[in-house]
């Protein structure tokens, strides 16, 4: 089993470490040349959404990644991920693309929770996974979700986790937490 | 865990966030506006870069709130900005606008020549600069979540920050080696407390994420400190005293990502236009790495 992993800014390592630790094989994905290589499932990970989304563009691997996804390709999205999957982002500053891969008919509002001083941990349940950690930093929540996305996370009412068809989205960081329930249900999907 | 410890964790989080990233000094909304459309993964908003601080002399201090905010509100990236060594209020200024990365920097003129901020009584995060792991661990023990080279500020010359980097890193490999009933005189000659010293001597790394700072004027110079082991860069006057700042930023930017293909690095060094006028550390009169050890 072989996991694509986003690496062109942000806690990719993180994920990796995770993956690793249940047995699967990670790839880096850096530039171009980098997505001929096979894997099985895609990992966006937290970071900087505006960085992560203009070299994506930039370095040319924006049109297969999205191919990839919207041709069922599993993907596990966390923060800057799930911003990069929604179909509209909310709280744009002037110039920012409107949308990324747009692949998730949700709208996300970045930087939800405000600043650093508006970071926090706690935990709550993701259906059909049980109580879980969730740490939140600078996060997004999803503000609605359009037909066919199942909630899968709901903190203080705000949605903060979301499956739709081979996506998993979640606000939070799964990888900055001991527990490996989310990475090993996304290891399901494949 | 405490609350405390619990702040302490997710500000050391943020800073891995920023990992395989680009941090960017500057002085207007517009700068900084330009630092995130080139792909910057934060910005530092200070009043003067570090080649105009050095160039104009006398006391140079943390920037105006309302700059600031004017550069909060111009971005959705995190937003740092510096306060002097051992300025504590200015540190409460930058805590009360809701800062994202506090840095307490030697490139600023200290306000303490001997106690630097007591950073754990902060809810906000600070970055610090060092020279050695001495430096960065007796940081990390005073509350910093993250650790940068100090390099030399506002020369655009590399050799400071790369010998900063491999100073740190020869000393973590060494601590590495060391049998467990040496750690404690190693603690002792490194000035830092014994349970720092074990960390890095367990993990072969500090227990914060480590970026290079201080001289990065170029793509190959960036993507150099990223081979050496930093995790993300800061770039200073690099940027906005070139010739194309947006060129070369986002050129900075795709070097980090990609460090090691040389090939692109290639691509991405050229028609640059000018590069920052540098000044080699035997022609400047202060070094700013000599201050807070």
């Amino acid at each position: 089993m072989k996991i694509g992993v986003l690496a062109l800014q942000g806690a990719f390592a993180e994920h990796e470490k995770v993956l690793e630790q249940l047995g699967a094989e990670c790839i880096e994905l850096r530039q171009d040349r980098d997505l001929s290589e096979p894997y099985d499932a895609l990992v966006l990970p937290g970071g900087e959404s505006t960085v992560q989304g203009k070299l994506l563009k930039e370095l040319g691997m924006f049109d297969t990644i999205k191919s990839q996804i919207q041709n069922g390709m599993p993907v596990l999205a966390t923060c800057a991920g799930a911003i990069l999957l929604a179909e509209t982002i909310d709280g744009q500053i002037k110039g920012q693309p409107e949308q990324y891969f747009g692949t998730i008919p949700m709208c996300i509002r970045r930087n939800a929770y405000g600043r650093q001083l508006g970071s926090f941990h706690t935990e709550a349940q993701v259906a059909g996974i049980g109580t879980v950690p969730m740490t939140f930093i600078r996060a997004p929540y999803i503000a609605s979700v359009g037909d066919g996305v199942e909630v899968l996370a709901v903190v203080e009412e705000r949605i903060v986790g979301v499956k739709h068809k081979n996506q998993m989205a979640f606000s939070f960081h799964p990888e900055l937490d001991p527990d490996v329930r989310i990475h090993k249900a996304f290891l399901k999907m494949i | 865990m405490t609350a405390a410890n619990e702040r302490y964790k997710l500000n050391k989080e943020l800073a891995q966030m920023l990992k395989g990233g680009v941090i960017m000094d500057v002085t207007t909304p517009e700068q900084a506006h330009i630092a995130e459309e080139a792909g910057a993964c934060a910005v530092m908003a200070l009043e003067r870069i570090p080649a105009d601080i050095r160039a104009a002399g006398g006391v140079s201090r943390m920037s105006d709130p309302k700059m600031i905010r004017g550069i909060q509100e111009a971005v959705s990236i995190p937003v740092m900005a510096k306060c002097r060594i051992g300025h504590f209020v200015e540190a409460q200024v930058l805590e009360a606008i809701e800062i994202d990365y506090i840095d307490e920097s030697e490139v600023l003129s200290p306000a303490d020549d001997v106690y630097h901020i007591n950073k754990r009584s902060f809810k906000v995060p600070f970055v610090c600069g060092a020279k050695d792991l001495g430096e960065a661990l007796r940081r990390i023990n005073e509350g910093a979540s993250m650790i940068r080279t100090k390099g030399e500020p506002g020369t655009g010359d590399i050799v400071q920050a790369v010998r900063h980097m491999r100073k740190m890193n020869s000393e973590i490999q060494k601590l590495t080696s060391m049998r467990e009933d040496e750690l404690f005189e190693a603690a002792k000659v490194l000035q830092v407390p014994y349970d720092l010293v074990q960390y890095v001597h367990d993990n072969g790394r500090l227990p914060v994420v480590n970026f290079a700072a201080g001289g990065v004027a170029t793509p190959a110079d960036a993507a150099l400190m990223m081979q050496l082991g930093a995790e993300g860069v800061f770039v200073g006057s690099g940027i906005f005293k070139s010739g194309n700042p947006a060129k070369r930023a986002a050129s900075i930017v795709k070097a980090v990502t990609n460090y090691t293909d040389a090939k692109l690095i290639a691509e991405l060094s050229a028609d640059l236009g000018e590069a920052m006028v540098g000044i080699n550390e035997q022609e400047i009169a202060l070094l700013m790495a000599e201050r807070g050890k």
